[in-house]
């Protein structure tokens, strides 16, 4: 009962555009967090308080509500080749996003039809039909989305790759601030060869750790529209090594509510039967 | 310094950003859904009284119900919105159209049973009301197993068995502890039958959840889930062995077992 | 940097891995340098000439052998100021007109350059680098090893650096031992080579081409001395180069003039020169600040800086600004600078009281860029035209719009008096056209006055137009050009995809959009390129011209085997394979003879405050440094001295990417804020643990001056140094924090010194020693009192 792959943006019939998403190559990312300041600027998305974490340079700690682009940093002691006993730093930065998943949860348990497969693939709230139920929240597996708790607004938001810009023949904000071309946007399939190519050139390079997330369109969710160049294991970055979307298993979930049902009602009826007090 | 297995401690998903009214709706919807079916039943086999009686609990739960949920939205001027499409793949679109249905039959029902007017409709009303209530008991399981929290979700074929036993029991009990001693003997057994069957099956499905079934063992939900616990076995040997008004102890100890149930499990996604 | 830069030089000279035909022809390795100058391998850390009593060299032993001593010493007497101008341009070199230095093209006489190089070098080992820097021995070798391995015929490296090499007070020779590293190994005027310096603020080139510097007029035409430089005559001579282009010195002078005073400006009155301002000492700004605190300083325009956080001991400057009569601060917001008076942690502290400052201060709201016209000058010595976005709100008004209806209202005061020395000010060409309702003058016109105009009114086209008889005009005179055609050059955006690789119709460079200095040096002395690979300018036989995709920085028609003829001048003095014209010889300086006032050679030297002592030298740190030992401005005991051990971390100062500088424009922004909202204090596992200092508690930074307080954020990247037999701790300090704002935060400037560059006078931020300790700035704060 997943709902019919990420062409049901075919359904948009002769406005369908290519397929678009993010290529992020995360060797390249500087930790300079343009990409997080350009999606707040464009998109609107407010100020959501001024706490020192503590957790290396990354002070926004996740994705959310008021967070729709987030750079990790991630410090780690790594074995240098040159012989000498200290083991060496290796920082590692990357900038987390909306997957734009080809099988999105979200999307699939959203009842109210806010959250919609744009024209260009890619998975979007309408703001003003979101109500707020939260449905969304728990399901995404990658903890994208959240309620907005600012001004009593209590909808759900998250990135929207920049859907306006896209009308617009435009990149979307965080891609086109990206000094380093970490974010690459593009048509996926494109973006399927370029990270192909680049995890090759990596590996001839002999960076063994690196590897591609999400490029896998037979995974649990039927691939990202947005994936990752990853230089370690993905739960380090704080990603799920295995998402799979929930409605996978909704049939089964039918099925056992049927039989539930129908055994709730055999109760009923089996209680019946006996002294009436 | 960052570990090898999360991100500073950053849990990967998001928890449910749903508040106690939703823990109370996984109960009150329960409730109305078997009692729904249980005063059909009654009807049906011609026990006026216990009709009556668990026609009214079921249409007092389920108005209750839109009442929680709307709460719980962050915009809940948009509830309307719940219906503005029927989509399958979202169980709380599904359920939604079954709580307006079974809530407007339900409503009707008590309506003419209350003002003892209109007998056909009433019982037409009881016969939808009955007959979508299993639903509305059950759905609810798949509301929250559709969604990554790995409590509910690996649970997903077991938490419909759960709820519709804790559903039976609290209609049962329900009946039990308000109605007149005479009528009650088929909710009596729907009670027993639900709060035995329901101690079974949660056992099993902790025991089928394996270490993703860890938040039953402790903090909240475990409390709940050993309270929920205690409660249904006294409560059980209340109304099996009890008269009178120990029966009717019984009977609420039964229905607050059904509801710590669902608060045990509603908390264990948190 | 100096012990591994030094090491660098070492690797090169020893392995024989400099580009040696490049360094034969194009550099000054060859030249014999004067017998009595001693090195400071010999000297124990000082070179020849040093005069004790003054703490300055007297730097005639420097010059190349056979030279006479060029009238222009009575300049370099000036000390500090003179280093300046000739690191620019070069005139120190005075050599003897023209005439080619004696030279041994062997590189074996043991006064050559390149042996001297050697000898200054020898001991800047790898395991000295290692013992100095605390940088692994492989890890230094690899980086050595992969500079020379990418440079040569072939292929090209550029050294690129910011202020972690500059601010130092012995930052100018970071810069001299990359310029030697580069020189040796054929990187300069090639392309892919070359030193690229990282400037900081948008335009802060433009800010020293047009400078805001006391020292210096635009075009880095040094600033007239009140005592050497009594007319034009001598001015010029004093300042001219007997080859190349600053030969033409005269023609940018009295074009600067006539830009000034117009028709005001004859040969009958020197072209005005004694309209110019004259220096009588050092007026740079911590000379200033200093004088401030002595009450010397009556009042100070601020604008665009935030020196109350910003500027090295912050705290010093606010007791200094306490002082002033009145101080205008121009800012796009309420700063720090601004608000001293009534919030700063003196007055929370009863250190100063409000009642008590008679400053006064006028706080003017600025006009950011994107509400005025005007141009941004890079690094790269690029002109970038920015237009007009929005109208600035209320009062925020532009700079030129403050400084040009100053002037006017100043000119309209004054228009009455006849005093003489009103003059410079009445005699001004002081008129721009003016727009919008706010009368906003022409950033365009005042371009085109830059770029100059010929005696038929139409704006010249390069500085070779310039002539030295009144009939030219020019504001700049590298800026010469940028106006070509009346077309606002800079003003270009023709996309690359559309023209060649140097995007030469991309805004406007200096001089003459010229995109690589020094690009003769990209063909070998033949005038063929150095490989196919790397060609840049060539010479073309046959039309008997240099060609190639940029704008030759060569006379375009004077061929590779030019000499020159006895007795000539200018750009005619420099031979044809000379690419460094704008040195008097030709030749990139390995070893410079004049133009630095701390040594010709870049040595070794500890910071101001160290916990070490120097392992080359007796001399501990750079003996022209620049240090004011007084009350508020204390340095920290160090190595030697008795209670060294008060100090025993080293601290640095650094920007982080979310925030700008002092903050101003960064911690008053809420999505810049909350991704650094605290100040705090990077600090490795060992000295959290030998401190009990907590991850995300609070540390409290001391040193003579001051405390300050920072959040804790233990980190491995901070790594602990191993220093020859010791451990050295480090402290890391974010500097953008201030009181005001939506982020605040302890001005690590507060705990920083002022200990300068003798050179260009950059304050040493980057090194410094320091305690630390766990908690809070509570009751027991100590701070001097300056
Ligand atoms: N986001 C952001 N960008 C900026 C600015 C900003 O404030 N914020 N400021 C702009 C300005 S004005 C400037 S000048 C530039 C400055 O740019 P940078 O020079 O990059 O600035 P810093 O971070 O101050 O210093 C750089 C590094 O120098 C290192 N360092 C310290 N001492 C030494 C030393 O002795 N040797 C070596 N090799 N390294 C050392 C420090 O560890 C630090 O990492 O940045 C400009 N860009
Ligand atoms: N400890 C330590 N101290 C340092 C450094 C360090 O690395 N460590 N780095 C040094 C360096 S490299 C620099 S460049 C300085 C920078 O120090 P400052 O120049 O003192 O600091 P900024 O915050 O850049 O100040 C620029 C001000 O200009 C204002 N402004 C912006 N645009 C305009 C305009 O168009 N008109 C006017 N009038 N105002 C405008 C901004 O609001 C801002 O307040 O700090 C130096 N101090
Ligand atoms: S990542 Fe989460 S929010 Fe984004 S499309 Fe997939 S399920 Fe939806
Ligand atoms: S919160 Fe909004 S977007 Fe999310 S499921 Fe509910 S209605 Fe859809
Ligand atoms: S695509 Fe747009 S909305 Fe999404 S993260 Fe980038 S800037 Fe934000
Ligand atoms: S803008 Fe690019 S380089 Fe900077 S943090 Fe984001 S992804 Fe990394
Ligand atoms: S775009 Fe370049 S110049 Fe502008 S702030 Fe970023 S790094 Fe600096
Ligand atoms: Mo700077």
């Amino acid at each position: 009962m997943i709902e019919e792959h990420a062409d049901a943006h075919a359904t948009y019939g002769a406005e369908t555009e290519q397929r678009m998403g993010f290529f992020t190559d995360t060797t390249v990312c500087i930790g300079c967090k343009a990409c997080e300041v350009a999606c707040k600027e464009w998109n609107m998305v407010p100020e959501d308080g001024l706490v020192w974490t503590g957790k290396s340079y990354d002070n926004t700690g996740e994705l959310g509500a008021n967070t729709w682009r987030h750079v990790a940093f991630v410090e780690q002691e790594v074995p240098v080749d040159d012989g000498s006993e200290t083991a060496g730093i290796r920082w590692l930065m990357s900038s987390d996003v909306c997957k734009h998943c080809t099988h999105a949860a979200c999307l699939d348990v959203c009842p109210t039809g806010a959250l919609i497969r744009t024209e260009f693939g890619t998975v979007v709230v309408q703001e003003d039909i979101c109500n707020g139920c939260g449905y969304c929240v728990p399901a995404c597996p990658f903890g994208v989305l959240d309620k907005r708790e600012i001004d009593g607004d209590g909808r759900v938001w998250k990135c929207t790759l920049c859907y306006d810009r896209l009308q617009d023949g435009q990149t979307p904000a965080c891609a086109k601030a990206c000094p380093t071309e970490s974010i690459q946007f593009g048509p996926l399939e494109e973006l399927h060869e370029r990270a192909d190519e680049r995890l090759a050139t990596l590996q001839a390079q002999g960076e063994e750790s690196a590897r591609l997330y999400g490029r896998d369109t037979s995974d649990g969710v039927g691939g990202f529209g947005a994936l990752f160049l990853l230089l370690d294991e993905p739960e380090v970055y704080g990603l799920p090594p295995d998402p799979v979307v929930t409605t996978r298993d909704l049939p089964e979930m039918w099925r056992a509510v049927g039989t539930a049902a129908a055994g709730l009602a055999a109760a009923v009826v089996i209680s019946l039967i006996g002294r009436r007090r | 310094m960052t570990t090898r297995d999360s991100y500073y401690g950053h849990p990967i998903i998001k928890p449910p950003v749903w508040k106690n009214e939703i823990g109370w709706y996984l109960f009150t919807g329960g409730l109305a859904g078997a009692s729904a079916s249980l005063a059909f039943a009654a009807e049906v086999s011609g026990n006026r009284r216990l009709a009556r009686t668990s026609g009214l609990i079921a249409a007092a739960a389920v108005n209750v119900s839109p009442a929680l949920l709307i709460k719980d939205l962050g915009r809940p001027e948009r509830f309307l919105n719940m219906l503005r499409v029927f989509k399958p793949t979202s169980p709380m679109s599904v359920g939604s159209w079954i709580l307006a249905a079974s809530g407007s039959a339900q409503s009707v029902a008590a309506a003419c049973e209350i003002l003892g007017v209109l007998p056909k409709v009433r019982v037409t009303s009881q016969l939808a009301a009955g007959l979508l209530g299993p639903a509305l008991s059950t759905y609810t399981a798949a509301l929250i197993a559709d969604t990554a929290v790995p409590v509910w979700h690996d649970a997903h074929r077991e938490l419909p068995a759960v709820f519709a036993a804790s559903s039976c029991a609290s209609a049962g009990a329900a009946a039990v502890l308000l109605g007149h001693e005479g009528s009650t003997g088929p909710a009596r057994r729907l009670a027993v039958l639900g709060g035995a069957a329901g101690l079974g099956l949660s056992q099993l499905m902790e025991r089928r959840l394996g270490m993703v079934g860890e938040p039953y063992r402790r903090g909240r939900p475990g409390m709940y889930m050993r309270a929920s616990k205690a409660s249904t076995a006294l409560g059980l040997v209340a109304t099996v062995a009890g008269k009178g008004l120990v029966r009717r102890a019984g009977g609420g100890l039964l229905l607050a077992g059904a509801a710590l149930e669902r608060f045990a499990v509603f908390n264990a996604g948190f | 940097d100096i012990a591994f830069l030094g090491g660098i030089i070492n690797y090169i000279l020893e392995n024989n891995r400099d580009f040696r035909e490049y360094v034969l022809e194009y550099t000054n390795a060859p030249v014999i340098i004067d017998e009595s100058y001693a090195d400071a391998e010999d000297l124990d850390g000082f070179f020849s000439g040093w005069n004790t009593e003054k703490g300055t060299y007297d730097t005639t032993s420097w010059q190349y052998d056979g030279m006479e001593v060029h009238p222009s010493a009575g300049q370099r007497e000036m000390g500090a100021t003179a280093g300046e101008q000739a690191g620019h341009g070069g005139q120190g070199a005075s050599l003897h007109h023209g005439e080619p230095p004696r030279e041994d093209r062997t590189l074996e006489h043991p006064r050559c350059v390149y042996q001297l190089l050697r000898r200054h070098y020898q001991r800047y080992t790898p395991e000295l680098v290692e013992a100095t820097c605390g940088v692994p021995r492989d890890d230094f070798l690899r980086v050595a090893k992969a500079l020379c391995d990418n440079s040569g015929r072939e292929r090209t490296s550029a050294i690129v650096y910011s202020v972690g090499w500059t601010q130092h007070t012995v930052g100018v020779q970071y810069i001299r031992a990359a310029a030697i590293i580069s020189m040796l190994l054929g990187n300069m005027g090639r392309p892919g080579g070359g030193i690229v310096a990282l400037r900081g603020h948008a335009s802060i080139q433009g800010s020293t081409d047009i400078p805001t510097l006391y020292n210096i007029l635009p075009g880095y035409i040094p600033m007239p001395n009140a005592h050497a430089h009594q007319d034009l005559r001598t001015f010029v001579e004093m300042n001219t180069s007997p080859g190349g282009y600053w030969g033409n010195m005269e023609a940018y002078t009295v074009s600067l003039l006539k830009a000034y005073w117009g028709p005001n400006a004859t040969k009958g009155n020197d072209f005005c020169f004694d309209y110019l301002p004259r220096l009588t000492g050092d007026h740079s700004i911590y000379q200033s600040v200093l004088n401030m605190l002595e009450g010397k300083v009556e009042g100070m325009i601020v604008a665009g800086e935030n020196p109350a956080v910003g500027s090295a001991n912050g705290r010093l400057h606010r007791f200094a600004m306490a002082k002033l009569k009145w101080l205008v601060v121009r800012d796009l917001f309420e700063i720090e600078t601004a608000s001293f008076w009534k919030d700063s942690p003196e007055i929370e502290r009863g250190e100063l009281t409000t009642e008590d400052i008679g400053t006064e201060v006028f706080f003017m709201p600025a006009a950011s860029h994107v509400e005025k016209d005007g141009s941004f000058t890079n690094t790269q010595r690029l002109l970038q035209w920015h237009h007009k976005a929005v109208e600035p709100k209320e009062d925020c008004r532009s700079e030129l719009w403050f400084y040009y209806h100053l002037g006017r209202l100043i000119r309209q005061k004054l228009a009455d008096s006849q005093e003489d020395r009103d003059r410079p000010v009445k005699e001004l060409q002081w008129y721009y056209p003016t727009s919008a309702e706010t009368a906003d003058p022409s950033a365009e016109a005042v371009l085109r006055e830059i770029n100059g105009v010929g005696p038929d009114g139409k704006a010249l086209s390069a500085y070779t137009e310039l002539k030295a008889d009144g009939t030219t005009s020019c504001g700049c005179w590298i800026y010469c050009g940028v106006f070509k055609d009346d077309v606002n050059q800079a003003a270009r955006r023709k996309p690359h995809t559309e023209q060649n690789w140097l995007a030469p119709e991309w805004g406007w460079a200096w001089p003459a959009n010229r995109r690589i200095l020094y690009n003769r040096a990209s063909a070998d002395p033949q005038g063929r390129p150095w490989s196919e690979r790397k060609k840049l300018i060539w010479w073309d036989p046959q039309e008997k011209t240099w060609t190639g995709p940029d704008v030759p920085d060569f006379e375009p028609t004077k061929p590779p085997d030019y000499v020159p003829p006895d007795g000539a001048k200018g750009p005619a003095a420099i031979g044809g394979s000379r690419p460094f014209i704008m040195q008097a010889d030709g030749r990139g300086w390995l070893f410079a003879p004049a133009g630095l006032v701390d040594g010709p050679l870049p040595t070794h030297y500890e910071p101001e405050e160290s916990p070490f002592g120097n392992l080359l030298y007796g001399q501990r740190a750079n003996p022209v440094r620049q240090v004011y030992p007084r009350s508020g401005n204390h340095y920290n005991p160090s190595n030697g001295a008795a209670d060294a051990g008060r100090y025993p971390y080293a601290f640095t100062t650094y920007r982080l990417t979310e925030h700008h500088t002092a903050g101003g424009m960064s911690r008053t922004l809420e999505y810049l804020s909350e991704l650094q909202p605290e100040m705090f204090c990077e600090v490795s596992p060992e000295l959290a643990r030998e401190r009990s200092l907590e991850h995300g508690g609070w540390a409290t930074i001391a040193t003579e001056r001051a405390e300050i307080e920072a959040r804790v954020l233990v980190t491995e990247r901070l790594r602990p140094l191993r220093i020859g037999d010791r451990v050295l701790h480090q402290v890391g300090l974010p500097y953008h924090w201030g009181w005001r704002g939506l982020s605040t935060g302890s001005a690590a400037n507060d705990v920083t010194s002022i200990a300068l560059d003798p050179n260009v006078h950059i304050q040493e931020v980057k090194a410094a020693t320091c305690d630390i300790r766990p908690g809070r700035l509570s009751g027991g704060y100590r701070g001097e009192i300056p």
